[in-house]
């Protein structure tokens, strides 16, 4: 049936909430649409999937989503799905935040999530900055650049996070782009047929702060920035994966990996089968 | 004879407390981002970076680590400064507890806002009630002038041999933190002169090497180090006293000590307040005293120590007194209230209306103000939500 009025995705947004939040420009909403295209795809009823963020504007995306969602305190949004899911394992969980919530103020839980290989379908989508205080440097700025915290330049060296996350235990690790659409949706849906931790980076952009310290004058510059020096290369050494925009080398994007190994899930379920076999 | 003042700048309160930081010559400075506190240390970030402060600035990842930061820098002796709020805040407080225990003078902006869920960014002063327990000193700010002179006063107060315990300077959220006022900003040598650096008589030493943290039995020292605390911050009421006149004496502006009293000389009724809605009160008492009335109002400005005895003073001859409270403890009453109540009695038997007002940002309005009044002279004597919606 087509009606006259609405969008196609209807369905699975809270239609009442918009307009969204998200500066003009901003690449969260593409992401927004990906995964929702995404979840379509998949098949999986909108009744089992939970969506869950921390802080900044990531954080504000699963709001938009006609699903059960929630939109968690600074940083706790891993340890808050890794609750839920253990609770209960039935539970499609989308956990979709930024850069600073999951490696900064929540840095420390994605690491274990990820070593516990808890079935989660982690999306980050990094800005390079805090978009939502006004664009401050935090571990996935890359050095040099320009922000309101850093004004001749952030001094520091920036997390790899496809390097880090699949160093720390993941089962899938991808990274595409705000401007790689179809790429990413494809990963989304992939992510949801993952057993195991499944890690996707979005770079994305962040026209008013992070954007505009650092030489792009819009977000369509910083798009084609992605577009001239993003390389493709699903077998990359993820140790070279880091992300700088000095245009002196690509940023490498891909499926990079993924190889099953025993969830958190499968382990405990089994030790508790033995137990009882024991007993 | 006081000078005459005069305003040489206009700015938010937020940046009034980061001059505040700048001219007590701060030397290291470490904070995570959260509205609306952000601004105080972007503002720093920009003055570090342009060398018009010496100081060390380290954003890290996250308010705990932020306050481990300045702890152990407090402790290798320099003069040390951060700035959070809200939840912010709430991550902290672990490591509040191990700033006051260490007796570091750490100087703490706190932009006042209230606590998820749901989000919400607006003014509420919670956050800051959480902390009462952890051994800071607390000071309630109700305007920019008195928010960037609480840093200079704070670090005078804490860093006094007869105190040697953190403090932290509470701002309302945006109705001080992002809102311009005429601010006096004071001379350099002034403050200089007002409040030397800061020579901490235990530090980390190469020449005298010494173990902190430590580890204590139920017999050993712990309970007579908490008495300690206990004692340094019931007595630091003198110091703020005296600092506060010193002040008053340099720079021309005074801060009445630990409570500022507004039209109490005949006042039969009054209400207690801190923060911006004093400011508010204050207007209101001025229309019912053209009316004829004989209120008042006392601004509590530090929290800790709390104000008994000045408040037991101030209230003991009124006919009733009110309280208003911008937080809650929920199963009981407003924090403002249980302390009031508590230092009246055994010395007073007037009623005490508790009130708790504009949680999450709701305006506190005249018309509020004038329904608390007539409470406080029914002598009411309950704990009151002031404008609450019936359905929402």
């Amino acid at each position: 049936m087509i009606q006259g009025k609405g969008h196609p995705k209807d369905a699975f947004l809270r239609s009442e909430r918009l307009p969204h939040i998200w500066c003009p420009g901003c690449g969260i909403g593409i992401v927004l649409n990906a995964y929702l295209n995404a979840l379509a795809l998949s098949g999986i009823p909108r009744e089992e999937v939970v969506l869950i963020s921390g802080i900044g504007c990531t954080a504000r995306l699963p709001g938009y989503a006609n699903a059960d969602s929630y939109h968690t305190t600074h940083g706790r949004s891993i340890a808050f799905a890794t609750g839920m899911k253990i609770a209960n394992p039935k539970l499609h969980i989308s956990l979709i935040s930024g850069d600073g919530d999951l490696f900064n103020i929540g840095g420390n839980h994605i690491m274990h999530a990820a070593r516990r290989n808890i079935d989660l379908n982690v999306i980050c989508v990094n800005n390079f900055n805090y978009g939502m205080t006004g664009g401050q440097h935090g571990s996935t700025t890359p050095a040099g650049s320009v922000t309101a915290s850093s004004p001749y330049g952030n001094l520091e060296q920036s997390f790899n996070l496809p390097y880090m996350m699949k160093a720390m235990g993941a089962s899938y690790v991808s990274r595409w782009t705000a401007l790689h659409v179809r790429q990413l949706t494809r990963s989304i849906a992939k992510s949801f047929t993952v057993r195991g931790f499944s890690f996707i980076e979005v770079l994305s952009v962040c026209p008013p702060n992070f954007g505009k310290d650092n030489g792009f004058a819009d977000a369509y510059a910083q798009m084609q920035y992605f577009r001239e020096h993003c390389e493709i290369d699903n077998n990359a050494d993820l140790h070279n994966a880091g992300v700088t925009f000095s245009g002196d080398r690509p940023i490498i994007l891909g499926d990079f990996y993924h190889k099953t190994r025993p969830t958190f899930h499968d382990i405990e379920r089994e030790i508790i089968e033995r137990v009882r076999v024991d007993r | 004879m006081q000078a005459v003042q005069k305003y040489n700048a206009i700015m938010t309160g937020n940046e009034a407390v980061a001059f505040g930081a700048k001219l007590a010559r701060v030397g290291f400075i470490s904070a995570y981002p959260i509205t609306p506190q952000t601004t105080i240390v972007e503002k720093l970030a920009e003055m570090v970076a342009n060398r018009e402060i010496s100081a060390h600035y380290v954003e890290v990842e996250s308010e705990h680590s932020a306050m481990a930061a300045v702890f152990a820098s407090e402790l290798v002796g320099v003069r040390s400064y951060t700035a959070t709020s809200s939840h912010g805040l709430l991550y902290m407080h672990e490591m509040l507890h191990w700033t006051a225990g260490q007796r570091l003078p750490v100087v703490m902006s706190v932009v006042n806002r209230a606590l998820g869920p749901p989000w919400n960014i607006w003014t509420e002063q919670t956050d800051s009630m959480n902390q009462k327990e952890t051994g800071w000193l607390q000071v309630y700010c109700e305007s920019n002038q008195e928010a960037l002179d609480s840093i200079l006063m704070g670090y005078k107060i804490a860093e006094s041999p007869d105190v040697l315990l953190p403090l932290m300077s509470m701002e309302d959220a945006f109705i001080l933190s992002h809102t311009s006022e005429p601010v006096i900003l004071p001379d350099q040598d002034q403050v200089d002169s007002f409040l030397p650096p800061l020579n901490l008589s235990f530090r980390v030493d190469l020449k005298n090497p010494m173990g902190y943290g430590s580890y204590s039995t139920p017999d050993g020292p712990y309970m007579e180090l908490r008495k300690d605390m206990m004692d340094s911050l019931r007595n630091s009421r003198k110091v703020i006293s005296k600092v506060t006149k010193e002040f008053g004496e340099t720079f021309g502006r005074n801060y009445s000590g630990l409570i500022e009293k507004f039209m109490m000389e005949d006042a039969e009724y009054a209400i207690i307040a801190s923060g911006t809605l004093a400011s508010t009160g204050k207007y209101v008492v001025s229309k019912l005293r053209q009316e004829g009335k004989k209120v008042g109002l006392i601004r509590v400005r530090f929290f800790r120590p709390f104000p008994d005895l000045e408040i037991a003073e101030a209230v003991t001859d009124l006919k009733g007194v009110g309280v208003i409270d911008r937080s809650t403890s929920y199963g009981s009453a407003g924090p403002t209230a249980l302390e009031v109540r508590s230092a009246l009695y055994g010395k007073s038997e007037i009623p005490v209306a508790a009130f708790i007002a504009g949680l999450g940002g709701r305006d506190v309005k005249v018309e509020d103000f004038e329904k608390m009044f007539q409470y406080v002279e029914q002598g009411k004597t309950g704990n009151f939500y002031i404008n609450v919606k019936e359905a929402c």
